[in-house]
């Protein structure tokens, strides 16, 4: 459904994107992770018809995005990061001036249709400057939904919003994702995780990873790492967890050790008896899990040390 | 053609809830109808000039070089501050139907200011007996309405350059006021100053059209210096996307 080979973009002479490949199917939600200035909505705006790449090429929806630009922008739909509204447009008018544009179908039911579906069925008339933010991204949102788009493109759908319009957002983005190719950026870890098939993470316009977030994890965990706290001082437990011949890595953290022992080794039962035997009061025990938050700084870490060295 | 349609219906509409083009209607009809009351008063009575539907028109187009960059200012300019360009780029529409139908929208609300002049002519040949020249006013109104559409799509091209209203504003009074200051310099027969009497943006209106004469290739001037003006803003438009 989205198929990218080797897009490049330049503006003047800063390289925004460098030679990023992927591809996204029908009924997958993507989600494209990476810091600010990353390449993350200028990858979009190239998909959308937007801009065209400097270099390399995209197919969306089985058209390519340069010689077929008008096919390609019927089949999309797009909500840009900055949520553009028509403040003097009530949201039935903007959604009915956007569908004639589109030449949808029906155009007074399938608004009213849409609008139920984000939940601003009571606030049609009312002018968009006057709603709040939340209320203005689910428009944007309404746009991008109306025409019934094969491709759905959201620039950070999720910010700015609170807590729980952030969780409305994100489960209408998994209704509608089941049916559709849906491609979305954040900079939220959590998001990614919780809402994606699967992250591409990229950073100054390289692809770093792209994998599902659960293999994300995985890939960089490792060995399990085991989080110990005890009644004793954490220094003094590192120093007694350090002759242990078994355990491969012994780190202090925050109020308490975090340590390592082989792949596929469960190495807790030892750790219990260790402590017990050294006559400490073991607290707590557990599994502490690599979250997505440290894959990503990890990738993009490495890649800036590369930098560096280089 | 129908995203035209459908763009120009939306800004002509837009135009009626605009404030700015409320206050550019009420400069043209405040001015008009001192300048009319003034002629009525004096004028005529005195006999420096003579009972005309055209003695509205002059003014009307002097007031009309600062009024309708006012008018298009917003067109583009607005869009690209907004971000809303982003929104009709990635809809199914070509660049120069967005600008074409924004034109088309503009030039729509200045006909229906124009239809409001027409009251004065009304008003003189009620007056006058046996009525007023009409062939001359209408001859001066069709080259009203290309002189207009030109002016309209030079304001559309100054409003494609910026983001900001207040730029486009000048540019567009810019452009407008070279042109027509451009064919002042007609002094001669130089190939120069033929050319800058071609170029002026009134000459062809004052010369000929004003004059009752309704000269095809007078109005072919108009019209090529819309289809220009459109042409560049939709290139504006379309650069935006390379940058």
């Amino acid at each position: 459904m989205i198929r990218a080979k080797n897009l490049s973009k330049y503006y003047g002479n800063f390289q925004a994107l460098n030679e990023i490949s992927f591809q996204a199917h029908k009924g997958e939600i993507l989600g494209f992770l990476g810091p600010n200035g990353a390449g993350k909505t200028t990858t979009m705006r190239i998909l959308t018809g937007y801009m065209p790449p400097s270099a390399g090429s995209a197919e969306v929806a089985g058209f390519d995005v340069i010689e077929e630009s008008i096919e390609v922008r019927r089949r999309v739909g797009y909500m840009p990061e900055t949520v553009p509204l028509y403040p003097e447009m009530s949201a039935t008018e903007y959604l009915t001036f956007m569908g004639s544009l589109r030449r949808v179908p029906d155009l007074e039911e399938r608004v009213a249709e849409v609008l139920t579906e984000v939940g601003l069925h009571d606030r049609a008339e009312s002018y968009a400057g006057n709603l709040s933010k939340g209320l203005r991204q689910r428009l944007g949102l309404a746009q991008a939904l109306l025409h019934r788009p094969e491709v759905l493109i959201l620039d950070e759908p999720t910010i700015g919003l609170d807590p729980a319009q952030i969780i409305e957002v994100r489960d209408l983005i998994r209704k509608v994702g089941s049916e559709r190719t849906v491609m979305l950026s954040t900079h939220i870890l959590s998001e990614a995780q919780q809402v994606c098939d699967r992250v591409l993470i990229i950073n100054k316009g390289k692809i770093l990873a792209d994998d599902t977030p659960n293999n994300l994890q995985a890939q960089l965990a490792g060995a399990e790492r085991i989080f110990i706290r005890t009644s004793s001082d954490p220094k003094t437990l590192a120093k007694l967890l350090s002759t242990v011949a078994e355990l491969e890595e012994v780190v202090g953290v925050e109020g308490g050790v975090e340590v390592s022992g082989p792949p596929g080794k469960d190495i807790r039962p030892l750790l219990a008896r260790t402590i017990v035997n050294a006559e400490m009061d073991l607290l707590e025990l557990r599994a502490s899990k690599v979250s997505l938050e440290s894959v990503f700084l990890q990738l993009t870490q490495e890649e800036n040390d590369r930098e560096v060295s280089e | 053609m129908r995203s035209v349609a459908i763009i120009a219906a939306r800004e002509f509409r837009r135009f009626f809830i605009s404030p700015i083009a409320y206050a550019g209607a009420a400069i043209i009809f405040l001015v008009l109808s001192g300048i009319f009351v003034l002629n009525i008063g004096f004028g005529l009575p005195t006999g420096q000039m003579s009972p005309d539907g055209r003695m509205v028109l002059q003014p009307l187009i002097f007031v009309l070089i600062f009024v309708t960059p006012a008018f298009t200012m917003r067109l583009l300019a607005e869009e690209q501050r907004a971000g809303t360009l982003e929104l009709l780029l990635t809809a199914p529409v070509r660049d120069w139907e967005v600008v074409v139908g924004k034109w088309l929208g503009s030039l729509g609300f200045l006909l229906v200011i124009l239809a409001g002049t027409f009251v004065y002519p009304i008003v003189i040949n009620q007056f006058t007996i046996p009525g007023i020249d009409q062939g001359t006013l209408l001859s001066a109104y069709v080259g009203l309405v290309a002189l207009i559409a030109a002016m309209l799509a030079i304001g559309v091209f100054a409003s494609s350059l910026f983001a900001s209203q207040a730029a486009a504003y000048v540019a567009g009074i810019g452009i407008t006021m070279g042109l027509w200051i451009i064919g002042g310099i007609r002094a001669g027969s130089s190939a120069f100053s033929q050319a800058a009497a071609y170029l002026g943006l009134l000459n062809h209106y004052y010369d000929n059209l004003y004059q009752g004469v309704l000269d095809l290739t007078d109005l072919v001037f108009y019209f090529s210096l819309t289809a220009l003006a459109l042409f560049l803003a939709s290139q504006v438009v379309e650069s935006r996307r390379w940058r």
